[in-house]
C-alpha cells in the first residue's frame, strides 16, 4: 500500500507533526520503505485468526472506588510551561 | 408538505462513584481547578490506568435496569484526538464491544400513551476536563478536575419523533438512573448532558433526512427548545431549496440561539484499537447475581405497583413514581394518612405549587411527609375539612407548627360536627335571610339545588368554615324543604 | 571493587571491607574520568548518589540492609524518577523533572540501592543503536567507533565500562538483550507483566518490559529480586509468585533440552557471531543440556508485525506530549493548532517522529484491518510457534543480532536496514516471553551475546542457564580496556 507526499502530509497532520517541505520527499521515501516492509504480512493468510492484544491472555483488575490520591497540585504543575491560578493555560480555544 | 421529525439521543451520565474510572482522584463537584487531578488523570509521562470496580457496577446496574444484555466481555478502545482538555491525546472508551447491549425504555406521553424507545448500547468512557474561556491574556484555561470522572453514553436508535418524546425520554433516564443511585441527576452540574440528533423527512418516506447533532445540553427545558429550534431550521432549509448538511451544532440555551461549530478540523479519523495499557474487564456470572439482587424498584415496576396496590390513576402513578424523593415522599405520607388517592392530590397540588413558588425540591420540604400525612389523616376522620386543611398547610410550611393537630388546636380549626350547634346556627342564619328562604321555597325543583349554595356559603361563613360542609348541607335541605 | 560483580560487592559492604560512599565514589570519580567519551549518562546524580550511599551505609550498621543496599546502579533515563531530570532521551522532556517516582526506581530506594544517575538512550526507547538520543550517541565501550546497541544503550554502555555495577533496562523488542550482547553484558528482559511498568514513561504499552543489566546471572538475578512483583497500579503487571532467583542458580542443567529455531541460524547471520552460538551451544552440551532443532515458522512475520504495533501503540502513547502540562512548548504559539504541532515538531527527533507517523498511517481509517489487526493475527500466530516449540524444549537458544555492534553511522540513514537486525528479539516481545543475554564470545572483535528464551514465568530456570554457563565460561568476566 503505497503512499504518497499528500497523504504522509495528512497522517503527520492527524499526529499533528509537520514536515518540511524540503524534506516531504524524503520522509515519503523513508516511510513508503518500511511501509512496504511491513506489507510482508499481506502474503500470510490469517482468516480466522483471533487477534492477541496482550501476550498472556490475563483479564483486567479492578480497584476499589477509594480516594487515594489528594490534591498535588502544586508538584504536578511544577513542571507546566503555563499555569495562573491552578489552570494549565493555551492558546484561545475556540469550539 | 407534511414532515416528520427522527430524533436519536445520546446522553453522557457521569457515574456517581467516589473516584475517577482510572484514579483514585475525587470526582466531588466543585473543587478548585486541578485539584482533584492527579498524576494519571494529567496523563504525566508513565502513568497507567486501572479500572474502577464501581464504575463497572454502576453501567452494569443501568444495564439491568433497562432490560439489557450485559456484554460478559469488555475491551476499552482509545479514541484518538487531540484537545487541551483531553489530557493524553486519547479518549479511553468502549467502541467494539461496549458493556451494555440493547435495551428499552418506555416513556408515558400526556395523552396517557406508552412507547418504547430502544437502546442501541451504553459504553464506560472517561470524561474530559474543560476549558474556561476567561480572558487570561488572550488564552484560555483548563481545569481537569473532571478528566477521568466515569461516564456511561447511553446511545438510542433513532426513535423518537418529536420534542414531547425526548422530554419524555431523557426525563425517564434521569429516573432511572437516580432511581438506581448510579447517578446524582444534577443537571445543572452537567451530571447527565444530551446530544441530539435531529433529522426530518416527508411523512412517508422511508430513508432517514440528513442529520445534524446538536451538543451538550444540560436541561431538559434546553433540549426541548433546541429541538424545537433545530427542526424548524431543517424544515425552511429545504423549504427553501437547500439540503442540510451534517454538522455539529452548539445550542446556547442563554440566548436561545443556535449555530454550527466552526470546525475547520479534517473530518475526524479517531483511530480507535484496544487500549494496550488496559486487559479485558470480564463480567463473571457471580457478579451479575450480585448486582441483580442489589437493584431497587425501578420506577415502571413502581408505578405498577402504585396502581394496584393504591388504586392510583395512571397519571398520577407515573408522575409519583417517576423519581426516587417524590415515590418516596408520598409512599411515607400514605403510610400517615391511609389515604393514598388524598396524599397524591396534594402531593402533586398544594406540595407541589409550594415547592415551585420556593424553589425547592421534594427532599427540602419543610412539610415532611410525616406532617403532611397527619394533616390529611385529620380531613378524612372529619376533623378538618379540605379548605381547613389549606390553612393548616400553610401554617405547617411556614413551620408555626410541626404537626397538623398541634395547628388545629392552637388556632381552634377543630370541625363543628354537634348537630344541635349546627342547627342553631341554621336557625339563625335562615332567620336573618327571611326573604332568600321565601324566594328558595318558591321556587321550582330544579333551581332550588343552585340556591341553597347561597345558604351553605352563609353557615360556613359564620361558623368561620369549621361547620361540616356535608352536615350543613343535609340539614339546610331538610329546614327549607320541611 | 568497582570491577567486581553485585554479589561480589554486597558480600564486602556485608563484611565491611568497604563502605556504599568509597564504593559510590568510584564509580563517580570513574564516571568524571570516562563518561565523557563513552557519554552513557545524560544525567550524573553525585550530591544525590552520595547521599544514598551514606544512608546505605547507615541501614548496614543497622543491620538492615539487603543484597543491593548501597550498590551503586544507573537508571534508564525512562524510569521517573521523583526530583530528578527523566528526558528519555528527548528534547520533549529536557526539562521534564519528573514530579512522581517510576515503581522500579522507587524498589531499588526502598531496597536502600545507590543511583548514580540516569542513562543514556534511544530518544523514547525507538533505535537498536542508541543514536537516536537528543544527547548525542553512546559509545561502544569496546570499540568507541562502534554502536552500543539499543535503546538501553547507556546502560549497557555504563555497565560493561565498569561505569556503574549494574543498572536497569527497558526492552520493548531486544532494548536490554541487544546492546547487553553489543557490550559484552548480561541482560535479561523479563516475561511481559513480571516487572511493573508504572513510571516508565511508555513505548509500545503491550511490549514494554523493564529488566536488570549486570555483569553477570547472579547479578541479574539479584536485581531482579528486587524489581520483580505485582503492582495494583499497573493493570498489566501480573500477581504472580516471586521467588527468590538466586536460589536455583546452581541447579543442575543435567536433561536440559535446547531447542535451536532452524529459522534463526540462516544466511542472513554472520558467520562469526553463528560460531561463538554455536560454542557456547557446545559448551551446554558439556554441562550435561540435550540439543533439538525446533522450528518457529513465522520467525521473519515477527519484524512487519512489530513494526506495525509498536509504533501504533506508540503514536497514541506520544499523543500526550503536547506541550499543555509538562515537557517542550514551542515559543510564542500563535494559535492552538500552531502550539501543537511546533510543540511536537521540534520537540521530537526524526525516528520518533517516523514512527508516529507509521503507527498513525497503521490505524488511520481504512488501513486499521490490513496493518493493525493483521499484526496482532500475527502476533498470535508468533506466540503459538513458541507455545508449540517448547512442548519439545525447555528453552531456546540464538543470536541476539545477526551481527557484533556495527559502526556509528553506518546504517543511521537507512531505518528499514536497521529494523531487519531486530530479527531475532523481537518475536519474545511480541510473545512476552522472558529472554536473556550472556557474553559468548567474540565476533569482528567486537562482544556476541547469547540469546536463551524461556516460558513465560521462567525467570529463574533461565537466570541458572546463565548462571552455569558463567561458572564454565569467563567470558562475562571480561571488560573493555579503557583509556
Amino acid at each position: 500500500m503505497a503512499i504518497d507526499a499528500s497523504g504522509i502530509k495528512k497522517v503527520a497532520h492527524l499526529a499533528r507533526l509537520s514536515i518540511d517541505d524540503n524534506a516531504v520527499e524524503a520522509t515519503t521515501a523513508t516511510i513508503g520503505s518500511i511501509l512496504e516492509l511491513v506489507d510482508r504480512m499481506q502474503a500470510v493468510d490469517t482468516q480466522g485468526v483471533e487477534p492477541l492484544a496482550h501476550p498472556l491472555d490475563a483479564i483486567q483488575r479492578l480497584r476499589p472506588d477509594i480516594v487515594t490520591e489528594e490534591n498535588q497540585r502544586e508538584q504536578l504543575q511544577s513542571c507546566a510551561p503555563a499555569v495562573e491560578e491552578g489552570l494549565f493555560l493555551v492558546p484561545r480555544v475556540i469550539e | 408538505m407534511q414532515w416528520e421529525t427522527v430524533i436519536g439521543l445520546e446522553i453522557h451520565v457521569q457515574l456517581a462513584t467516589k473516584t475517577k474510572i482510572f484514579s483514585g482522584a475525587s470526582t466531588a463537584f466543585g473543587a478548585a481547578p486541578n485539584t482533584q487531578a492527579c498524576a494519571v488523570d494529567l496523563g504525566l509521562p508513565g502513568i497507567l490506568p486501572v479500572v474502577n470496580e464501581e464504575a463497572i457496577n454502576m453501567a452494569i446496574k443501568f444495564g439491568l435496569g433497562i432490560d439489557a444484555e450485559i456484554n460478559k466481555v469488555n475491551v476499552f478502545e482509545r479514541k484518538n484526538y487531540f484537545y487541551p482538555d483531553l489530557p493524553k491525546g486519547y479518549q479511553t472508551t468502549q467502541l467494539e464491544k461496549p458493556i451494555v447491549g440493547a435495551g428499552h425504555v418506555d416513556i408515558t406521553l400526556t395523552d396517557g400513551s406508552t412507547k418504547r424507545i430502544r437502546v442501541h448500547h451504553a459504553h464506560l468512557e472517561e470524561d474530559a476536563g474543560k476549558s474556561l474561556h476567561e480572558d487570561f491574556h488572550g488564552m484560555s484555561g483548563i481545569d481537569l478536575n473532571r478528566a477521568g470522572t466515569p461516564l456511561i453514553e447511553i446511545v438510542t436508535e433513532p426513535d423518537i419523533r418529536n420534542a414531547e418524546e425526548a422530554v419524555a425520554f431523557a426525563k425517564k433516564l434521569h429516573s432511572i438512573v437516580t432511581t438506581l443511585g448510579i447517578c446524582d441527576g444534577e443537571m445543572s452540574q452537567g451530571s447527565m448532558r444530551f446530544d441530539v440528533n435531529v433529522s426530518v423527512r416527508p411523512k412517508g418516506q422511508k430513508e432517514l433526512g440528513t442529520r445534524t447533532e446538536t451538543k451538550n445540553l444540560n436541561s431538559f427545558k434546553f433540549m426541548e427548545a433546541a429541538i424545537f429550534k433545530e427542526v424548524e431550521r431543517q424544515i425552511e432549509l429545504i423549504e427553501d431549496g437547500g439540503t442540510v448538511i451534517q454538522e455539529t451544532r452548539l445550542y446556547n440555551g442563554d440566548t436561545g440561539e443556535a449555530r454550527s461549530m466552526r470546525s475547520k478540523e479534517e473530518a475526524n479519523d479517531y483511530r480507535y484499537f484496544p487500549c494496550p495499557d488496559l486487559l479485558p474487564v470480564i463480567i463473571d456470572d457471580s457478579r451479575l447475581e450480585k448486582l441483580k439482587a442489589e437493584m431497587p424498584e425501578m420506577p415502571d415496576a413502581k408505578k405498577a405497583r402504585f396502581i394496584t396496590d393504591f388504586g392510583l390513576s395512571d397519571y398520577d402513578a407515573e408522575i409519583l413514581s417517576a423519581d426516587q424523593a417524590t415515590a418516596h415522599y408520598f409512599e411515607a405520607t400514605v403510610s400517615v394518612s391511609d389515604d393514598a388517592k388524598l396524599s397524591a392530590n396534594w402531593i402533586m397540588g398544594d406540595l407541589s405549587k409550594s415547592l415551585n413558588q420556593n424553589g425547592m425540591s421534594i427532599p427540602e420540604s419543610p412539610v415532611s411527609a410525616d406532617m403532611l400525612g397527619g394533616l390529611i389523616k385529620r380531613i378524612k376522620d372529619n376533623t378538618i375539612s379540605g379548605k381547613i386543611a389549606k390553612e393548616v398547610f400553610e401554617v405547617l410550611w411556614q413551620g408555626e407548627c410541626s404537626t397538623a393537630d398541634e395547628v388545629i388546636e392552637k388556632k381552634g380549626l377543630k370541625q363543628v360536627t354537634d348537630t344541635g350547634a349546627i342547627e342553631a346556627m341554621i336557625d339563625e342564619v335562615l332567620a336573618s335571610n327571611a326573604q332568600q328562604v321565601e324566594n328558595y321555597r318558591a321556587a321550582p325543583e330544579d333551581k332550588r339545588g343552585k340556591m341553597i349554595g347561597f345558604f351553605v356559603g352563609q353557615c360556613m361563613k359564620a361558623s368561620k368554615g369549621k361547620a361540616n360542609p356535608g352536615m350543613v348541607n343535609q340539614i339546610l335541605k331538610q329546614k327549607l324543604d320541611g | 571493587m568497582y570491577d567486581k560483580t553485585i554479589a561480589e560487592q554486597s558480600r564486602a559492604l556485608a563484611s565491611g571491607e568497604i563502605s556504599s560512599v568509597e564504593l559510590t565514589q568510584s564509580y563517580l570519580d570513574r564516571i568524571k574520568q570516562y563518561d565523557g567519551d563513552i557519554n552513557s549518562f545524560i544525567t550524573v546524580t553525585e550530591e544525590l548518589a552520595l547521599k544514598q550511599a551514606k544512608a546505605a551505609d547507615a541501614l548496614r550498621t543497622a543491620g538492615n540492609a539487603n543484597a543491593m543496599t548501597g550498590i551503586p546502579v544507573a537508571h534508564k533515563d525512562l524510569f521517573c524518577t521523583e526530583g530528578v531530570k527523566t528526558s528519555c532521551g528527548s528534547k520533549m522532556l529536557d526539562n521534564f523533572i519528573a514530579p512522581y517516582e517510576s515503581t522500579v526506581t522507587g524498589k531499588f530506594k526502598d531496597a536502600g540501592a545507590v543511583m548514580l544517575g540516569k542513562t543514556n538512550m534511544d530518544e523514547f526507547a525507538m533505535g537498536s543503536s542508541n543514536e537516536n538520543s537528543h544527547y548525542g550517541p553512546v559509545k561502544n565501550p569496546w570499540d568507541k567507533s562502534a554502536i552500543p546497541g539499543g535503546s538501553s544503550g547507556g546502560s549497557a554502555a555504563a555497565v560493561s565500562a565498569l561505569l556503574a555495577a549494574g543498572a536497569t533496562g527497558t526492552d520493548t523488542g531486544g532494548s536490554i538483550r541487544q546492546p547487553a550482547s553489543h557490550c559484552g553484558i548480561t541482560g535479561l528482559k523479563p516475561t511481559y507483566g513480571r516487572v511493573s511498568r508504572y513510571g516508565m514513561v511508555a513505548y509500545a504499552s503491550s511490549l514494554d518490559q523493564a529488566g536488570p543489566m549486570t555483569r553477570s546471572a547472579e547479578d541479574a538475578a539479584i536485581m531482579l529480586n528486587t524489581m520483580a512483583g505485582f503492582d495494583t497500579r499497573d493493570s498489566t503487571c501480573l500477581n504472580h509468585e516471586v521467588p527468590d532467583y538466586t536460589a536455583s542458580l546452581n541447579d543442575s542443567l543435567e536433561g536440559l533440552t535446547i531447542g535451536l529455531p532452524k529459522e534463526y541460524f540462516t544466511a542472513g547471520l554472520d558467520s562469526e557471531v553463528e560460531q561463538q552460538i554455536r560454542n557456547a551451544i557446545a559448551e551446554y552440551e558439556k554441562l550435561g543440556a540435550k540439543v533439538k532443532e525446533v522450528s518457529l515458522p513465522n520467525a521473519e512475520l515477527c519484524i512487519p508485525a512489530y513494526y506495525v504495533i509498536a509504533p501504533a501503540e506508540a503514536s497514541s502513547n506520544l499523543s500526550r506530549f503536547d506541550g499543555v502540562r509538562f515537557g517542550y512548548r514551542c515559543e510564542d504559539p500563535k494559535d492552538l493548532m500552531d502550539l501543537y504541532i511546533r510543540s511536537r515538531s521540534e520537540g521530537f527527533g526524526e525516528e520518533v517522529k517516523r514512527r508516529i507517523i507509521v503507527g498513525t498511517y497503521a490505524l488511520s481509517a481504512g488501513y486499521y484491518d490490513a496493518y493493525y489487526r493483521k499484526a496482532q493475527q500475527i502476533r498470535r500466530l508468533i506466540r503459538d510457534d513458541f507455545l508449540n516449540a517448547f512442548k519439545e524444549c525447555d528453552v531456546i537458544m540464538g543470536p541476539n543480532a545477526p551481527t557484533s555492534a556495527f559502526d556509528l553511522g553506518s546504517m543511521s540513514n537507512d531505518p528499514v536496514a536497521m529494523y531487519l537486525s531486530d530479527i531475532y528479539t523481537l518475536s519474545v516481545n511480541l510473545a512476552g516471553l522472558p529472554g536473556l543475554s550472556v557474553p559468548a564470545g567474540m565476533a569482528n572483535n567486537r562482544p556476541v551475546g547469547l540469546q536463551i528464551i524461556g516460558q513465560h514465568f521462567d525467570e529463574a530456570r533461565l537466570l541458572n542457564i546463565g548462571h552455569c554457563f558463567q561458572q564454565a565460561t569467563d567470558w562475562h568476566q571480561k571488560s573493555p580496556a579503557l583509556v
